[in-house]
Formats: structure tokens, C-alpha cells, sequence
């Protein structure tokens, strides 16, 4: 019976570990759905593809030649690696070890040698990762909406990588001695190491049980690491590695420059332009009293709260903002973070009041998002062109500025003069409109 | 040089005629001072390309783009739907804009409150009269000339035009330098989302003297521009730079004009 242990410790553990991972995606899914709904429904082949392209091709990455083949290299690392998972959960839970191993013969050799040789190169680029980081110092990493959490979020991931290929290749390096050294069966002689046979030797002057007990402690550790970085997705900036997917999928494929046109306002319109419109009429009661543009969370469409959890916070959208650029409050990843952590907050109030969201006196206009970094924004798409997984800070700026000019009157005065000449004259400046073919007497 | 008429819509249909395009002047286009050149210069290319066309004169109102761009829907869809409703009675399929913020508006904001019309920017438009000889040039007077182009953003990113301005200059024989931040990076001028209406937010810098330093990198002898409120704020950073005197911001419609001596 006891020979059995270490197979239910595994099997606890795993249970435990997709339990709490479920229930965060749980969560997830449900804050998403706070949102209000967007058809995204169309174009599915179109929408295929551009999940093809952009998340799992890693396409935009490419805009920043150097990190975008060391942030491929983690990626296909992450991806290879983790088909040796597969392995290392049958061993856990089968108390065997390598398990594949006879079954794929030279070709097993052959993954394992691939295997090590990622773990190597994701090493290296999480090192350049870090030197880029907190040596160079690029600077959309030293925002001011980066200090704190976010920056010692960014940090903890690469450390946690450098520790899981580490383990790995301890692990593989232990095993390797114990094959050639031990007389233990479990120890067959399998795989191929051209990293960790360098670290072989490092073991030659212990005991065998010792190196039986490293190679042990390097295996759990590992898994148990990996369990663990699984449920710190949710709590990091790194939801991107499960989000990008669903968020390249549902992103916007119309033009960018075409904003949508609000329905609810299209109906009113349409009856002030009516002659016919009864103007005193009652609203019938079945028609629900709108809200224009947003000021919270709860008014965002379920894509903008997606595209909130999806952000890695990498900063490329707020380095290519002329706002940002100029000095100005407007960072369009900031947009993006204060969402998350809003919507986050609103979850932690769902969770603490038994599934009702009880009124906190905040919202993301104001307690977040000030009205001066909306009015900061030209509009011009950079942020949007600039991300790569398809967010869309603009929209949420937009919404933004709506409910501050429709809801509450809200806009830099110089704005309601614009307006009210657009209204008075057709234009925005205050000529008539029954001189705008002036300019023809010049020609 | 010949008189250039120019007829409204309704003015043409009295006569019996259709014209081939609508060109939409736009509000800056018509009121602006300086952008009132670029409209005038375009006026002159469809006249010299025979080209058929009409404005709406006093009928043509805002197309709400600014008020939208503010947050107020209600407002852009009042403009957007009095303008479908002109457009529409008059049976208009084409449209040329010289703003490609009217450009955007009724070639992506328009179709879905009823309005479905054909919509270019006059720089695709030149080159399409360019490509089919209809409009012929000498480029001449700029050979040797260093221009750089500064991409719009309502007809860059937001439509992905970038290669119909550059085709038009090269047929100038001008040597193109484009700036470090270009095409689907370029920076904006500052004026879009309606900015061109407001002070801007504290910061430590004006966008259009940042995206006219970008410029001056390039050592232009020409700023080319395709957009009236991009023109005038490159103008503006030009004239805060003290190069008035050395450098020129002239759209794209100027500058053919020039080279064909219109």
C-alpha cells in the first residue's frame, strides 16, 4: 500500500491544482460575461484565420524583429516542452517513470534531445528578457502604470521559467547520471541529453542515493511548478498565453477607422428627424431606457473585458500614443489594466455578496480612468495597430467620451463650441452653411 | 487658362446631366483658408481631366465626423442622416473627398444608417485619372526635390491607403524619403478625435511639432500631406520651427497642380 503514496500525493495535488484552475476560469468567464453582448458571430473563416495568423503565427510579433523571435522561442519552447508533460503526468500518476520510453524507442531519444535543447534557448531569451527589462531599461517598461505589482509580475514570470527548464534539465542530468551509475530498474537507459550531459559530472563525487534523491526532488519540484504557474496565470499578466487565442478570434475585422454607430441613438434620430413623430408620445414600456456610452465595466462590450484580461501589458500600444509619446496623462495599456483591475474588483464583490454585485460608490470613469486622459486621445489607431493580439484600447475610449458628452455634458468647453456650430452651421467653425461654396468666386 | 465652373448637383440635374462624381469639399475645404487652396487645386485636376463632377454647395453639411469623434453620437447621426437623405435624393453613387476624415465617415459610418456610396480620397482618385491618361504630368519641376509624405490616419490605419499618395508623388519624379515612423506606424499630427477643436491636455510637447521634427529628419524641401487638418498642423509646426522659408506643406493635389501648371 505504502508503495502507493507518492501516486496519491500526484493525484492530490493535479486534483487540487485543475480544481482551483477551473474555478478561476470559472470566474473569468463569468466577469467576461458582465459585459454587454457583441455580435462576432460572422466572417468565422476570416476570424479562423486571423487566430491562425496572429495568435498562433505570432505575426505582429515580427514588427519587433529581436524580441519577436525570443518571444517565439518561449512560445515554441512552452508548446514542445510541454508534449514531455504528457509523460511526466502518466509517470505521476502510474508511479512508473518514463513511460513512453518503450514504446517510442529512438524517437523518444530524439524528443527528449529536442526537448533539452528548447529548454536551453528559453533560458537564453529569458535572461535577454530580463536584461531588456531591468538592465537596458526599455522604456515602456518604466511607466508609471507599471510600478509595483505589475513590474514584479513581469519579473516573477521569467524567474519562474528559468526555475521550471531549470528543474527540467537537473531532472534529465540526474536521471542520465543515475542510467549510467545506478543498478536501480527504474533508471533505463532512454532518452538523449545534449544540454544536461554538461551537468552530469557536476554529480560525480555524491552518492548515488543523493543523486536519486535530486533527480526525485528536480522531478516534483518541476511538476509541482508547473501546477503552480498554471494558477498564477489568473492572478498575472499572462492570461495572454490562453486569452490570445479567443481574443485574436473575436477582434475587430472591419476597417479601423469605422466606429460603430450606437442603435440606440439611430432610433431617436430617426424619430426627431420624422415629421410625422409623435414628439409627446409615451415611451412604451417594453422599450429599456439606455444608457449611452460607458462609465463602468458592466457597460463595455464582453470583447473589451476579454481584450482587459488578454493584455500582457508589453506597452508597445502606449510607445507608438502621440498622446503618450507628448507627455500626456493617456496610456492606452493603462486603459487596459485599470479595466482589468476594475473588472476584477467588481468579481471580488460578486464573490464576497453571494453572486450579487452590491454597489461600491466607484467606477472605472474617475476611480480609474480621469476624464483627462480620454480627452488626450486623436483617435489615430496606433494603440490598436500596435498590439499583438488585436486590442483595442480606442473603443473603450471612445465609449468613454460618450458617456461624458451624451450622459453628462461633460466636454471641454472648446468642444461644445464645435458642436454647437455643427449643430447651428453644418460645420464646425462658425461660418454659414449658405456660404460654403464661397470659394468658387476664387477661383 | 479656362474659367472653371462649378455647378451644384441640384444645378447640373436642371440641365439634364449626371454628373460622374460628387466632390465632397468638406467643411475645412470650404471655409478653411488654407485648406480652401487644396480645393481649389483639385477642382482645377478635374477640370483638366474632363472629369464630370458637382458639389452640394450650401446643401452639404458636416458629416458629424468631429462630434463623433467627441463622443456625440446623437449628434453625428443628426449630420449623417440629413446628408444620406440629400445624397440619396439626388441618387449619388460616387464620391471624391479631399478630407479623409469625410472619407472615413461615409465610406465606413454612413452604409450602415443607410447611405451606400462608392467613396474615394482624391489621391486614389488622381492616380485612377493618372493610370487611365486621363490627367497627364510633368514632374519637371520637382525633379530632385526631397519630399517626405505624412500619412493621414483616417486614410492609413484607418483604411489601409498608403500606397496611392506614394504613387502619385513618384509619378512627379520627386525623391520620396519617408520618416522613421511611417505607413501603418505614422505618427499622427495631433488634430484627429477632434483635438483640431481644443487645447490639448497638459504634456511636455505638442504632437504636430513632434511629427514635424519627424519630418525635418527627412531634410524635406517638401512636406507632402493629404489632409486638410494634417496640413495645417504640419503648417503650424513648420512656421513654430522658424523653416517657413525652406520648407513647404503642400497636399498632394497642390503639388500635381503645380507640376501641370494649372
Amino acid at each position: 500500500m505504502s508503495a502507493y503514496i507518492p501516486n496519491i500525493i500526484f493525484a492530490i495535488f493535479f486534483t487540487v491544482s485543475i480544481c482551483f484552475f477551473s474555478n478561476n476560469v470559472r470566474k473569468l468567464y463569468r466577469n467576461i460575461n458582465l459585459g454587454i453582448p457583441i455580435n462576432r458571430s460572422d466572417k468565422k473563416k476570416q476570424r479562423w484565420i486571423q487566430m491562425f495568423r496572429i495568435a498562433f503565427g505570432q505575426s505582429k510579433m515580427i514588427d519587433k524583429p529581436i524580441v519577436g523571435i525570443l518571444h517565439l522561442v518561449v512560445y515554441l519552447g512552452f508548446l514542445i516542452i510541454n508534449i514531455e508533460l504528457l509523460e511526466i503526468l502518466s509517470d505521476g500518476f502510474l508511479g512508473t517513470h518514463r513511460v513512453f520510453a518503450p514504446y517510442l524507442g529512438s524517437f523518444y531519444n530524439f524528443l527528449i534531445g529536442f526537448f533539452e535543447i528548447f529548454a536551453i534557448l528559453v533560458i537564453i531569451s529569458v535572461v535577454l528578457f530580463l536584461i531588456r527589462r531591468n538592465v537596458i531599461k526599455i522604456k515602456r517598461f518604466w511607466n508609471d502604470e507599471m510600478k509595483g505589482w505589475p513590474k514584479n509580475d513581469a519579473n516573477l514570470i521569467l524567474y519562474i521559467e528559468i526555475v521550471l527548464m531549470t528543474l527540467f534539465l537537473t531532472m534529465n542530468a540526474s536521471d542520465l547520471w543515475l542510467q549510467i551509475n545506478s543498478n536501480y530498474p527504474q533508471y533505463i537507459s532512454a532518452g538523449s541529453f545534449p544540454i544536461s550531459q554538461f551537468i552530469t559530472p557536476l554529480f560525480d563525487s555524491f552518492s548515488i542515493d543523493s543523486v536519486v534523491l535530486i533527480e526525485r526532488s528536480a522531478w516534483w519540484l518541476h511538476i509541482l511548478g508547473i501546477f503552480l504557474f498554471l494558477n498564477y496565470l489568473y492572478y498575472s499578466k499572462h492570461l495572454h498565453i490562453l486569452l490570445a487565442f479567443p481574443n485574436t478570434y473575436f477582434a475587430n475585422l472591419e476597417s479601423k477607422g469605422k466606429f460603430s454607430n450606437l442603435e440606440s441613438v439611430t432610433n431617436e434620430v430617426k424619430m426627431m428627424l420624422d415629421p410625422n413623430a409623435d414628439p409627446f408620445a409615451t415611451p412604451s414600456s417594453d422599450q429599456e431606457i439606455s444608457k449611452f456610452g460607458a462609465s463602468d465595466v458592466f457597460d463595455l462590450s464582453k470583447v473589451q473585458l476579454l481584450n482587459s484580461y488578454t493584455c500582457t501589458e508589453c506597452g508597445r500600444c502606449t510607445s507608438e500614443c502621440p498622446a503618450s509619446q507628448t507627455g500626456k496623462k493617456l496610456s492606452p495599456r493603462k486603459v487596459m489594466m485599470d479595466t482589468r483591475d476594475r473588472i476584477e474588483e467588481v468579481g471580488r464583490n460578486i464573490d464576497k455578496h453571494k453572486g450579487e454585485f452590491k454597489p461600491d460608490g466607484k467606477e472605472l470613469l474617475n476611480n480609474y480612468i480621469t476624464s483627462e486622459e480620454l480627452w488626450a486621445c486623436t483617435s489615430c489607431n496606433a494603440c490598436v495597430e500596435a498590439c499583438p493580439i488585436g486590442i483595442d484600447p480606442l473603443s473603450i475610449i471612445m465609449d468613454m467620451r460618450r458617456y461624458l458628452v451624451m450622459e453628462k455634458s461633460a466636454a471641454p468647453s472648446e468642444l461644445n463650441n464645435m458642436m454647437t456650430n455643427i449643430e447651428n452651421n453644418g460645420a464646425p467653425w462658425p461660418f454659414n452653411q449658405m456660404d460654403k461654396l464661397n470659394w468658387k468666386n476664387e477661383l | 487658362m479656362n474659367n472653371i465652373e462649378i455647378y451644384t448637383f441640384s444645378e447640373l440635374l436642371a440641365q439634364g446631366k449626371t454628373p460622374e462624381i460628387l466632390f465632397w469639399v468638406g467643411c475645412a475645404g470650404s471655409f478653411d483658408e488654407r485648406a480652401k487652396k487644396i480645393t481649389k487645386a483639385f477642382a482645377k485636376i478635374l477640370n483638366q481631366a474632363n472629369v464630370s463632377f458637382a458639389v452640394l454647395g450650401s446643401e452639404e453639411g458636416c458629416t458629424g465626423d468631429p462630434a463623433k469623434r467627441a463622443g456625440n453620437e446623437f449628434l453625428f447621426q443628426m449630420q449623417a442622416l440629413t446628408n444620406i437623405e440629400v445624397l440619396n435624393g439626388y441618387n449619388i453613387k460616387k464620391i471624391v473627398t479631399t478630407c479623409p476624415h469625410c472619407f472615413n465617415t461615409l465610406k465606413n459610418e454612413y452604409p450602415e444608417l443607410g447611405g451606400q456610396y462608392e467613396v474615394m480620397h482624391h489621391t486614389q482618385f488622381i492616380k485612377s485619372l493618372l493610370n487611365d491618361g486621363r490627367l497627364t504630368v510633368d514632374g519637371g519641376s520637382f525633379k530632385g526635390k526631397r519630399i517626405t509624405f505624412h500619412d493621414p490616419c483616417y486614410l492609413g490605419r484607418a483604411n489601409n491607403v498608403y500606397k496611392a499618395p506614394r504613387d502619385v508623388l513618384e509619378k512627379l519624379d520627386v525623391e520620396l524619403s519617408e520618416m522613421k515612423s511611417c505607413k501603418q506606424k505614422g505618427l499622427c499630427c495631433g488634430a484627429g478625435g477632434a483635438q483640431m477643436f481644443k487645447e490639448s491636455e497638459p504634456g511636455n510637447q505638442e504632437v504636430n511639432i513632434k511629427r514635424t521634427e519627424e519630418a525635418l529628419e527627412t531634410q524635406p524641401d517638401i512636406i507632402a500631406a493629404g489632409c486638410p487638418f494634417c496640413n495645417t498642423m504640419l503648417t503650424d509646426g513648420i512656421k513654430n520651427k522658424k523653416k517657413e522659408n525652406e520648407v513647404k506643406v503642400l497636399d498632394i493635389a497642390e503639388l500635381i497642380n503645380q507640376a501641370s501648371d494649372l
